[in-house]
């Protein structure tokens, strides 16, 4: 049912003011409503499982380019440094902890944000123009439940597999450039990698990963189905999905790096 | 115009609308409507663009809320309606878009699968192939079983979405203005569709349209309606026997005259 009519003429504060809050007020609303259906069965799983490929496994190509070349490039700008004291033997556990604590995380899902998010927004926002939401409602179905919960779950789960998989790649790409300069073997490079990574560094990174899977996926959907305005609007959820989830995926990063601290 | 007899029954009220309003914001698009549709009757709802006719049955199926107003459909008071009773009468209520509104991702077989096999649970693989060949088949649109929508002309997505609506056998057809933006001969196809399903499934239906040749065509009764009321209702040829300047304006118009 629609609250269109329910609509203030007069703004209150201002009308960019208002429209900031109205906006925080629906976000919330659209969250709350993901959780009421998510939680109520049936889970939607063929559906789910197109959504987890479109998002995880297309995803694959980019992400291993982007990852390899990141611990490749971290390595070799971060060489000169440390051989300035002798201490090129510390590179492994320095790109490790460089890149499970921070950089797979953020490189995935910066690059989802951009990939899979705006896909989110744009398809949604043109299913939404055209009709196809409104089309689903009134053939008696969810559409809420088939597109929008699907696609968030698909979102939060795959991203946390493709950080792990881009700190792999990562490490390759890092132990690649090591292995060419310092002639270190396999076995050492990971020995000496992994020598400073704790629990907690793998636990916060994945749940900051569940965290960012979250907001990609959930801003998309929010953008895409309150979409307007024909074709134009199509554009501008696919941009707002984009830079909305890459604002809220730093300012999540700040605030779990201070939580995750605050335990070391 | 027709070549049956239309089964009415003119006692039995299937929409019965009384005093509807409804805004957007300051934009009143429906002044106090009330319209009564009876079983197996086809009912055409005439008005300029942006008069409120798409509102008026977006409100019947529920994705609109009116702001006053009853509106009984089936014997179900919409606006009062639960999510699951909404759900309900919805499978009775066939709705077809101004564009069809096919869903892109899927192939026209799958379009017409999609709902079926949503609401009827447990139903065959067989079972489902044989009702989608069905509405294919009422259509005339067999050959276009694995084709996307993207494939398809304005006039095929159009029957394309009547058939999707028909696989679920609703009582009450809502049409959206079914010939916009299409040749006159693909025109005359949608109007024979239109007047073929409601011969041959039985339906009651509301066409909104601007064109009086499909009112002509398809058409029991004509309501015209101007500033978010209804200012004539009646047989085509009553309708147009006016003075009234939107409904000259509208014939002369379609008629060119």
């Amino acid at each position: 049912m629609d609250s269109s009519s329910g609509q203030p003429e007069k703004p209150v504060v201002s009308r960019g003011l208002d429209n900031f809050f109205l906006d925080i007020y629906s976000i919330f609303q659209f969250i709350k409503r993901f959780f009421r259906e998510a939680l109520r069965p049936p889970l939607e799983v063929k559906e789910f499982i197109r959504q987890c490929y479109m998002v995880g496994y297309k995803s694959l190509a980019l992400i291993t380019m982007t990852g390899f070349i990141t611990g490749l490039v971290f390595t070799k700008q971060s060489r000169p440094s440390l051989s300035e004291f002798g201490a090129t033997s510390w590179l492994p556990s320095l790109i490790a902890i460089a890149v499970v604590r921070a950089l797979a995380p953020l490189v995935t899902s910066l690059i989802c944000a951009g990939k899979v998010g705006s896909s989110i927004g744009a398809e949604l926002a043109s299913m939404k123009v055209t009709e196809q939401i409104d089309a689903m409602e009134v053939s008696a179905i969810n559409p809420f439940k088939y597109l929008v919960v699907t696609r968030v779950l698909a979102t939060t789960v795959c991203i946390p597999i493709l950080v792990c998989y881009t700190g792999l790649v990562a490490m390759l790409g890092s132990y690649l450039d090591i292995h060419l300069n310092e002639h270190t073997s396999f076995v050492t490079f990971f020995q000496n990698a992994f020598k400073n990574i704790t629990f907690l560094d793998f636990g916060t990174t994945v749940f900051k990963a569940i965290a960012y899977g979250f907001t990609i996926g959930i801003v998309g959907c929010f953008q895409g189905w309150r979409a307007s305005q024909g074709t134009q609007g199509v554009g501008k959820a696919a941009n707002v999905s984009v830079v909305v989830s890459m604002f809220l995926i730093f300012l999540e990063e700040v605030v779990i790096v201070q939580v995750a601290n605050a335990f070391r | 115009m027709k070549n049956f007899k239309p089964n009415i029954d003119w006692q039995d009220k299937v929409i019965d609308i009384k005093d509807l309003f409804k805004s957007f914001g300051s934009n009143h698009v429906l002044r106090g409507i009330s319209l009564e549709v009876h079983k197996g009757e086809n009912v055409v709802v005439l008005g300029r663009s942006g008069t409120g006719k798409s509102v008026l049955i977006k409100i019947m199926v529920g994705l609109l809320s009116p702001d006053s107003g009853e509106v009984n459909v089936l014997g179900k008071e919409v606006p009062t309606l639960s999510v699951q009773e909404l759900r309900e009468l919805r499978l009775r209520v066939g709705f077809c878009f101004q564009n069809g509104a096919l869903y892109d991702s899927m192939t026209v077989g799958e379009n017409l699968a999609f709902p079926l096999k949503r609401n009827t649970p447990g139903i065959s693989r067989a079972k489902v192939k044989e009702m989608v060949a069905n509405v294919l088949d009422a259509v005339g649109l067999s050959q276009t079983l694995d084709q996307m929508p993207s494939e398809l002309s304005g006039g095929q997505r159009k029957r394309i979405g009547i058939a999707r609506t028909l696989i679920l056998r609703p009582d009450i057809m809502l049409y959206d203005e079914p010939t916009a933006g299409l040749d006159p001969i693909t025109c005359t196809e949608i109007n024979n569709l239109i007047n073929e399903v409601q011969q041959r499934f039985n339906t009651t239906s509301i066409i909104i349209t601007h064109d009086l040749t499909c009112a002509k065509a398809v058409g029991d009764t004509i309501v015209v309606m101007k500033e978010g009321k209804f200012i004539k209702r009646g047989p085509f040829d009553e309708v147009f026997d006016s003075n009234d300047e939107l409904i000259r304006e509208f014939y002369d118009y379609n008629f060119i005259q």
